[in-house]
């Protein structure tokens, strides 16, 4: 964890570019045959969408990954809370970040806002994460 | 009562699903780890469980022609709505305890809600499921809320 938390503190941040084989492999996982995210005529054509659709879920990992990151082996993940608010396609470059809002040293309790962008910089999942990082000091 | 939502439609709050039991592996989860883009060695080795592994978990698997003709599995724990079309859901989830390989864990969903807005567009139904999931010694390991919006 680097560098040490405190409230405004910015996350380090990281895009990501999903592919068809990626999308394909999320949903394989999941056992989801929603043909919105691997067949692009019935995409296109039947649901009218400009391209293959990323799974929602998926950008909710990657607001968890972002702060799993930055935490290391420090702390750990206790709480999200998150929405999709648009769709997303294969092709775009979804950028994901995250400010501290709240930290409490004593307890090391924290809470993050974070949120996915896409390539038009608007926030398509925007969320709040709650950490714990472990107060005890062997773990270093 | 509003408009939308009949007494017989809100009578299905409560309505709870048939519990299901399922088995962490380290295969499944370093295949997650993998789908994800994750870059963290304990999760793409398969040590344990990133967050949100519950959500391939516990998604449904359904014979074939149970599915429709897009591809999508019907969740049985929802009453027919007289909206259709999902808009944007939101997820609150609490982790509670670690998940391993060798895990075996037990979900139970709920429609713990189902009420009704008027948005700028017209009207709104939402509805809540909340999902719990407990390990074989019957404690909680992680609590899903997830709210969907039709119109």
């Amino acid at each position: 964890m680097n560098p040490e938390p405190s409230v405004g503190l910015v996350l380090p941040s990281r895009s990501h570019t999903p592919d068809n084989v990626q999308l394909m492999l999320y949903n394989a996982i999941l056992w989801n045959g929603h043909r919105i995210h691997f067949d692009l005529p019935y995409a296109t054509e039947v649901e009218g969408y400009p391209g293959l659709v990323l799974a929602g879920p998926m950008l909710g990992d990657w607001l968890h990954q972002l702060v799993d990151e930055w935490l290391g082996d420090k702390g750990v993940i206790t709480r999200v809370e998150y929405s999709n608010r648009g769709a997303t396609y294969v092709g775009e470059t979804l950028t994901v970040g995250g400010t501290i809002n709240a930290f409490d040293d004593s307890t090391g309790d924290l809470t993050i806002d974070v949120f996915v962008k896409n390539g038009a910089g608007e926030t398509v999942a925007p969320g709040i994460i709650g950490a714990c990082l472990f107060l005890d000091k062997e773990v270093n | 009562m509003s408009g939308l939502l009949s007494d017989e439609l809100l009578a299905n709050i409560g309505r709870v699903s048939e519990p299901r039991r399922e088995v962490v592996t380290r295969r499944d989860i370093r295949k997650y780890a993998v789908a994800t883009g994750s870059r963290l060695r304990k999760y793409l080795d398969g040590d344990i469980a990133p967050p949100m592994f519950h959500v391939p978990l516990f998604w449904d698997v359904v014979e074939l022609d149970a599915l429709t003709p897009d591809g999508v599995s019907i969740d049985t724990l929802l009453p027919k709505f007289p909206l259709e079309r999902a808009m944007a859901g939101g997820l609150e989830i609490d982790y509670l305890k670690p998940v391993r390989p060798g895990d075996w864990l037990t979900s139970t969903r709920t429609l713990t809600n189902i009420y009704e807005k008027h948005g700028r567009s017209g009207p709104l139904i939402f509805y809540e499921i909340v999902m719990e999931v407990k390990n074989d010694q019957g404690e909680l390991v992680i609590r899903e809320k997830t709210t969907r919006i039709l119109r």
